[in-house]
């Protein structure tokens, strides 16, 4: 056997894989590390996607890194979910989309016909969305140093006058709704991944919102803010928002919308849905007074028929609070790292 | 969800609850033995819902916690010398003399989070050049899987893949628990997954011997306000009887083709729990037959560890029942999910992850 080398102690100055889970970790090392040297108004803003003045226009600027296993899955694949995943930063934004890059990191040996299934699947996402991968890149990595195909797209558009969907107009008050069952596609992902099969297939929800958003200004224009719950899922999306808002996030456990084949999928494995992503969901942050009529409207689109509304935004320190089914308040707490499956 | 939400009825619960707060005419004592258990005690707050009848105490029921700390140096030995571990999930992050196994991975060990033991070897099997070791631990629940992959194993000659056995038994456990000269237990609440596998004829003479209700009880809230209540009425009617509230999972002979399997495969030993010492008849080892699959004698150097445990840590006192979570100085200061100092910080089991998830960030309504 051969030994890794590894000077010892390690604790703590090494990057670990809680440092991507979307949760503490990846905080830290945001607000740590990355944050004090590459400070400036626009990342300050902490948001899905950056919103930049240019020549009197409002531009949304975002980019996002795809490393998804395995690259295809029950509803969708690395392509797909790298437009969508992309374009719904931009849509969190307000924004409509102008145009999509594409960088690819491929694997030595990665069959052709992998990587065609995966563009094909990528092109027609994009026009789908009617948005063009205007710029990109191809880089081949060695084999074993990377995982197939990683995917990296950025993309730019425009945010219509009069909009200002940004987590610091997140105030006390607030209904906070979320737009279709949760954590469908962390399911579907992990059941290929662990090759668990389920009475019902799991579908990824991946999906772009741009639409959706579209309906949902024209009913709600006074909407404050949108979040897609995605790495990390609702709970860590909750979290950021609350701390970007100053305010308290109180959300009811029994009216957070999940699938049953998801909910028995976590309970199978040990997982908790309130922190598995969703590809094609989003949490919207509106008035009181907008809240039903936002909601409804969610209801007839296609993509928001299991749209419900989870809770509210109060007065307090910046915190998620839980009401669960048994009448109990508990703070809701983001896990120390990836969440992993328990032993029995 | 059939199972599952029909025992999470709110109204039910409470009604039992009322109900147990009505039988009892004085205070009483009982511990639940599995950290499962605990995690959905705090999660809905039924200790709440009975204290002025009934206090809960936290059993030793989580494998991960009690796996000792050797066997954990040893698993990250073997990471070091290049091997392949594999493991259930819940071990990655419990911390060992020097780091935990995500630290290993970190430094580019190969450390692999299995759902079964079969795929582990499995891996072994479709992988020759590597040497693959399952770190077997937990429960009698885990103990049949861990057999039939052994026996897979065995039937096919696999020369790279090992066991680093840890596997513990409950009852011994609670035959110590209630020896223990300052028990404060007056009924147990047993385990019902481990139940379902070994049935419920060992509790027999705990239950006689130290006249103690024992109740094969499930995990979702009304299961335990369950278990509480026929734990209650045999108190108050002075009975010390075996009983099964799990009956959609335990039968009293449990599962007799996983008990063959693993009585096939393992025999008992004395066996050293972390936090608690050497338990009589407290491990599964592997039989002679199975000891070409021991890591322990593939590797022999392994032994030699010397585990070093925080002096902080009160895991011992809490997996006795001895304390409660809180009562530990380091809880919450320097024993947190990220950086825990002892295992219960960190299992999905651990009675600390349960405070500090549930109770320790308790809010007022």
């Amino acid at each position: 056997m051969s030994q890794p080398s590894c000077p010892l102690p390690i604790e703590g100055d090494r990057v670990t894989l809680a440092h991507g889970a979307g949760a503490g970790a990846s905080a830290r090392l945001f607000e740590e590390l990355l944050w004090p040297q590459l400070a400036n108004p626009a990342l300050g803003a902490r948001h899905d996607g950056a919103v930049l003045e240019a020549g009197g226009a409002r531009l949304a600027f975002t980019t996002d890194t795809f490393v998804v296993r395995p690259l295809e899955f029950p509803g969708g694949d690395i392509g797909s979910l790298a437009v969508h995943g992309t374009l719904n930063d931009l849509a969190m934004c307000g924004a409509r989309p102008l145009a999509l890059s594409c960088a690819l990191v491929l694997e030595e040996g990665l069959p052709l016909s992998t990587l065609s299934r995966v563009i094909g699947s990528l092109a027609g996402a994009a026009r789908a969305a009617g948005v063009p991968v205007a710029t990109g890149d191809t880089k081949v990595v060695e084999r074993g140093k990377g995982d197939g195909i990683y995917v990296n797209t950025a993309a730019v558009g425009l945010v219509p006058q009069g909009r200002a969907l940004r987590p610091d107009r997140v105030r006390a008050g607030d209904v906070v709704l979320i737009s279709g069952p949760l954590g469908a596609h962390g399911a579907a992902v992990l059941s290929v991944r662990e090759g668990i099969a389920f009475e019902s297939e799991i579908r990824s929800d991946s999906s772009h919102l741009g639409d959706l958003v579209e309906v949902m200004l024209e009913v709600a224009p006074e909407l404050h803010c949108l979040r897609d719950p995605t790495r990390g899922g609702l709970g860590a999306a909750l979290h950021e928002i609350a701390a970007a808002a100053g305010c308290e996030i109180e959300v009811e456990e029994d009216a957070i919308p999940v699938d049953e084949p998801v909910r028995a999928a976590c309970e199978l494995l040990g997982l908790d849905p309130l922190f598995l992503a969703s590809e094609g969901r989003c949490a919207a942050f509106v008035p009181e007074a907008d809240a039903e009529r936002l909601l409804a409207a969610l209801r007839e689109h296609p993509l928001g028929r299991g749209a419900a509304r989870i809770g509210r935004v109060a007065d307090g320190a910046p915190r998620v609070v839980l009401r669960t089914g048994m009448g109990a308040r508990r703070l809701l707490l983001l896990p120390a790292g990836e969440p992993l499956p328990r032993i029995c | 969800m059939r199972f599952v939400d029909e025992y999470r009825d709110p109204r039910l619960a409470r009604a039992l609850a009322d109900a147990i707060l009505r039988r009892a005419t004085r205070h009483w004592t009982i511990m639940e033995v599995c950290g499962g258990q605990t995690h959905s005690i705090l999660a809905h707050a039924l200790d709440a819902l009975l204290e002025e009848r009934v206090s809960l105490l936290h059993g030793p029921g989580c494998p991960v916690c009690v796996t000792p700390l050797e066997t954990l140096d040893r698993a990250l030995a073997l990471v070091e010398r290049g091997a392949t571990l594999c493991s259930f999930g819940d071990m990655l992050r419990v911390p060992g003399s020097r780091r935990d196994l995500l630290g290993a991975r970190a430094c580019g060990g190969d450390v692999r989070i299995v759902y079964s033991p079969l795929d582990a070897a499995r891996l072994a099997s479709e992988q020759p050049e590597r040497t693959v070791v399952f770190l077997a631990v937990g429960f009698e629940t885990t103990a049949p899987a861990v057999a039939a992959a052994a026996r897979w194993a065995l039937e096919r000659g696999l020369a790279n893949f090992f066991l680093l056995v840890s596997h513990v038994r409950v009852p011994p456990a609670l035959e110590a628990i209630a020896a223990a000269p300052d028990t404060r237990v007056e009924a147990f609440l047993a385990a019902g997954h481990v139940c379902t596998v070994m049935g419920t004829a060992e509790y027999e003479p705990i239950a006689r011997r130290h006249r103690l209700p024992i109740v094969a009880t499930g995990f979702e809230p009304v299961d335990i306000l369950e278990g509480v209540a026929l734990a209650v009425a045999q108190l108050e009617a002075g009975e010390a009887r075996v009983e099964i509230q799990y009956q959609r999972a335990v039968r009293p002979d449990g599962n007799p083709a996983a008990r063959a399997l693993v009585e096939e495969v393992f025999e008992v030993v004395d066996r050293p729990w972390r936090g608690i010492g050497v338990v009589p008849g407290g491990g599964l080892a592997l039989r002679a037959r199975y000891a070409a699959l021991d890591a322990l004698r593939a590797f022999p150097e392994l032994a030699e560890q010397a585990p070093r445990e925080s002096a902080a840590c009160r895991a011992g006192d809490v997996l006795r029942g001895a304390i409660r979570p809180p009562a530990c100085p380091a809880y919450g200061r320097s024993c947190t999910p990220e950086h825990p100092l002892g295992a219960p910080m960190v299992s999905s089991e651990g009675a600390c992850a349960a405070y500090w998830h549930y109770r320790a960030a308790e809010v007022t309504a």
